[in-house]
């Protein structure tokens, strides 16, 4: 089993210049590593939809590779999904599914399945290539090579859970994050600063 | 445009097969319409100019997708909604037309609903109106309307 400091570490280490779509536990941690925040997207305020907005920016921007750390959970809720990015198939996609089997920030309560294997259900979606991992010495050992193959790409991780008291941080600056993060990504992609102010946080 | 983020309704199907034969315009099928507003969110952030095309009972599952990812982010994005149910009567017995207005209003999304091909300069006003605001605006495609057009379907639903 693999802890998410662990896995977001090893992640980082070989991410380049690849936009990183996060949520959930996965922001929390990558936040804490990532040397490009300007390419980093922590999907707040959009629940378990991290998956499709790494699908459009990966049809958006095909050359540049798009990482995305979404979670079990999360991806139960937007299981199409897995179908609609495999029917795209941008080959610029890798998708990490973290498993924990359990909702982490609403304190741990389980998951309502018998247990999905994400990689076998992408699978069966028709990724390109999917794999699975329990712990990190292979983890980081496959990676590079996965991250050099064709995507759409599914690679489940099972992570040790670990359950949050804190819940939801829920505050006018901490809400202001996603829609300033997106406008600097905007910026870095296209080289343009042309994305005003619009919502209700910024 | 560059991409039409859509998953096809009854409505909308004579914009789906126009699409469907312009190059410059790539198709984004989703398998359900909560994916749709992420997606172009993602598209709009890579430097993309896509649009949606939902049914109004997809649009009610697209709820917190429009929420949090296109008025909480202020996402300048037209989105075009198969207005099923709809007729010029006001007499429906389809909830799914009964509801939309309403659920508009209290999303505080503004819209401009097509009857006829009278109605059409209202398409690039929206556009106007979502660029100008940073903030996704609504074209509601009416039934009847669809039965009039060329290619238009007479069947209900998804």
């Amino acid at each position: 089993m693999i802890t998410y400091a662990d896995a977001c570490r090893v992640l980082n280490e070989s991410r380049g210049e690849a936009v990183a779509v996060t949520t959930m536990t996965q922001t929390k941690y990558w936040n804490q590593i990532s040397k490009e925040p300007d390419l980093d997207i922590g999907i707040a305020n959009g629940m378990s939809k991290a998956s499709s907005v790494a699908l459009g920016l990966a049809l958006g921007d095909p050359e540049r590779s798009v990482l995305c750390l979404d979670a079990d959970g999360s991806l139960l809720m937007n299981f199409g999904s897995l179908a609609t990015i495999a029917g795209m198939a941008p080959k610029n996609l890798y998708h990490f599914v973290f498993n924990n089997g359990i909702y982490s920030v609403t304190g741990g309560q389980p998951l309502p399945t018998a247990g999905v294997e994400y990689a076998k259900a992408a699978e069966a979606c028709g990724y390109a290539s999917t794999h699975r991992f329990e712990d990190v010495e292979s983890l980081d050992s496959a990676l590079p090579e996965i991250l050099r193959s064709p995507g759409p790409v599914l690679i489940e991780i099972i992570v040790k859970g670990e359950p949050q008291a804190e819940g939801v941080d829920q505050t006018w600056e901490s809400n202001a994050k996603m829609p300033l993060q997106l406008r600097a990504l905007r910026k870095r992609l296209t080289g343009n600063d042309d994305w005003g102010p619009g919502g209700p946080f910024i | 445009m560059s991409h039409y983020v859509t998953l096809p309704d009854s409505e909308t199907a004579h914009m789906y097969e126009a699409l469907m034969a312009e190059p410059s315009i790539t198709m984004v099928p989703v398998s359900r319409e909560g994916e749709a507003i992420p997606v172009a969110a993602g598209l709009f952030v890579a430097g993309q100019n896509p649009v949606v095309s939902i049914q109004n009972a997809g649009l009610y599952e697209a709820g917190d997708a429009l929420r949090g990812l296109a008025l909480g982010i202020g996402l300048p994005l037209v989105m075009f909604i198969g207005y099923r149910g709809h007729n010029r009567m006001g007499d429906t017995a389809d909830t799914a037309a009964k509801y939309l207005e309403p659920f508009l209003h209290m999303w505080r999304v503004d819209y401009f609903v097509i009857e006829s091909d009278d109605d059409l300069d209202r398409v690039p006003i929206a556009f106007e109106r979502a660029a100008k605001t940073n903030q996704p605006f609504a074209v509601a495609i009416g039934t009847e309307y669809a039965k009039e057009s060329p290619s238009g379907t007479e069947s209900e639903g998804e």
